[in-house]
């Protein structure tokens, strides 16, 4: 159900559009159903572990009462699923390779290795950040719009100042940092949070990690521009 | 093999969060895990899902989806040589492919699912998934239509964004607040498993044709507004439902104080 679109998407094109038949039509049929297997599987168990365990760690830490920890795994939390992302991996080496390209960077490997390195750090850092900016909003009860439209006056700001080549990628590296699995985990956190907290709600407070995990790679980066180039 | 090969892959990328929650568990929290069977079973299916969700894409939809891209906006197809291939009218399939795209992979997003799951549960059902997703892949799919048209046209990334973001600023004001921050946590969870593949093979191929643009520099842009739109569109939902219900609202009252009125006659 949940494919129907794209395979009518897909086979419209080939068909109608590009007027070619399937290559390998047998091969097609059968990642089709690895992936509705596939996805069947993973809702399953986001049920039954992810949200589970998400709030479980959330309930236990804020009745803990030490907020040091709550941060400490908060950061944790968005660095190190950050870090070895591989969507980060790939982006990182090819804005590397445009960086020597443009003659930004010296024709050097290992500076280009130290540059796609010190981003990959850069954006980690800045997703643990922003979960952990993430939770004290919860914690505070600040109101969202804020600091999300206060993030954006920043980033018009630094759009001035920026490096052109490294904007495009500053504002694609905000998409690519939540993953599949990032996802439900920091969104059980939020939700697990607000509905532990007195006076929270989960709506209005619950939601909005990840809306900060996706602001504030861009404002790191633009800064890793300023600060190379 | 290859499944061996994409679970091996998968689990390396679930290994931190692993070894982040066993260490709170056991060195912090110093608990056990509540119901830890099911939560391993649980994991245990995210694991396999994700693996054969990913080999499946691998096999079938991701090859088929770049051959297209580049064939989509190769020249013989866009029917053009030299000058005419910079004329943005040409291209019209690709941004109706881009937009069919965009909305048919977001409908598919494994995190759009989490989320969207997430909303029903704590609005109590006020918020359905399928709405939402809905919604979500109508914005994606808007955002990846003018993506391309820009990269055709060589407009700049930097406009497009900033007055994206002037819509968002403006539209929370007016929206409802208890949507906004949903609203803006469905910006950064439509790009992910599904949809960058593809979407970075179409930013690539264009980009390649169009006399002028630069896969380096043009190629980027395509996620930041795919990021960006289903926060517009949501909110827009919201803002829509909101006036309707205050119609509604409104109607009703006017009805009331008509049959009030009759029965005060009466």
């Amino acid at each position: 159900m949940d494919l129907l679109p794209i395979i009518v998407v897909v086979s419209f094109f080939q068909l109608v559009v590009i007027r070619q038949p399937f290559p390998d039509l047998g091969q097609i049929l059968l990642g089709g159903l690895f992936v509705v297997l596939g996805l069947m599987l993973f809702i399953e168990g986001l049920e039954l572990g992810l949200f589970p365990i998400g709030e479980a760690m959330a309930n236990a830490l804020a009745r803990k009462g030490s907020l040091l920890w709550l941060l400490v795994f908060s950061f944790l939390l968005g660095f190190s699923t950050t870090i070895a992302e591989p969507a980060l991996i790939a982006v990182a080496g090819e804005a590397a390779r445009i960086a020597t390209g443009s003659g930004l960077l010296a024709d050097d490997p290992a500076l280009a290795e130290r540059y796609s390195m010190g981003l990959r750090l850069t954006v980690a850092l800045s997703v643990g950040f922003a979960i952990v900016l993430g939770v004290i909003r919860i914690l505070k009860g600040w109101p969202i719009y804020y600091l999300i439209i206060g993030g954006y006056i920043l980033v018009m700001a630094m759009t001035f100042f920026a490096p052109k080549e490294i904007l495009g990628l500053a504002f694609d590296s905000g998409g690519v940092t939540t993953s599949t699995i990032t996802v439900p985990l920091v969104t059980a956190l939020g939700v697990g949070l607000s509905s532990t907290i007195k006076g929270r709600s989960p709506l209005l407070d619950g939601f909005g990690l990840i809306a900060f995990a996706s602001l504030l790679p861009i404002i790191f980066v633009i800064g890793y521009g300023l600060i190379w180039f | 093999m290859d499944f061996l090969r994409t679970l091996l892959g998968t689990m390396g990328d679930v290994a931190p969060i692993v070894v982040l929650l066993v260490f709170f568990q056991l060195a912090v929290l110093r608990q056990p895990i509540p119901h830890l069977p099911r939560v391993l079973l649980g994991g245990i299916y995210v694991v396999l899902g994700l693996s054969l969700f990913l080999l499946g894409l691998e096999k079938a939809l991701f090859p088929l989806g770049k051959i297209m891209a580049t064939q989509l906006s190769s020249p013989d197809f866009v029917g053009g040589e030299g000058a005419e291939l910079s004329d943005w009218t040409r291209y019209y399939w690709v941004y109706i492919f881009a937009a069919l795209v965009g909305f048919s992979t977001s409908i598919a997003e494994p995190s759009v699912i989490a989320v969207a799951l997430k909303a029903q549960e704590v609005s109590a059902g006020t918020i359905s998934q399928r709405g939402l997703r809905l919604t979500v892949a109508m914005g994606v799919s808007v955002a990846l239509a003018l993506g391309t048209y820009r990269i055709v046209a060589g407009h700049s990334l930097t406009a497009f964004i900033l007055v994206g973001y002037l819509v968002v600023t403006v539209q929370t004001i007016l929206a409802p607040k208890s949507m906004v921050p949903l609203a803006y946590d469905s910006g950064g969870v439509t790009t992910s498993t599904v949809t960058v593949p593809l979407v970075a093979a179409l930013g690539l191929g264009l980009s390649s044709v169009v006399p002028g643009r630069d896969p380096a520099i043009d190629g980027f842009g395509l996620i930041a507004i795919a990021c960006l739109f289903p926060i517009i569109s949501v909110l827009g939902y919201a803002q829509i439902a909101d006036l309707k219900f205050k119609l509604y609202n409104k109607k009703r009252k006017k009805d009331e104080v008509q049959t009030d009125d009759g029965s005060g006659q009466a």
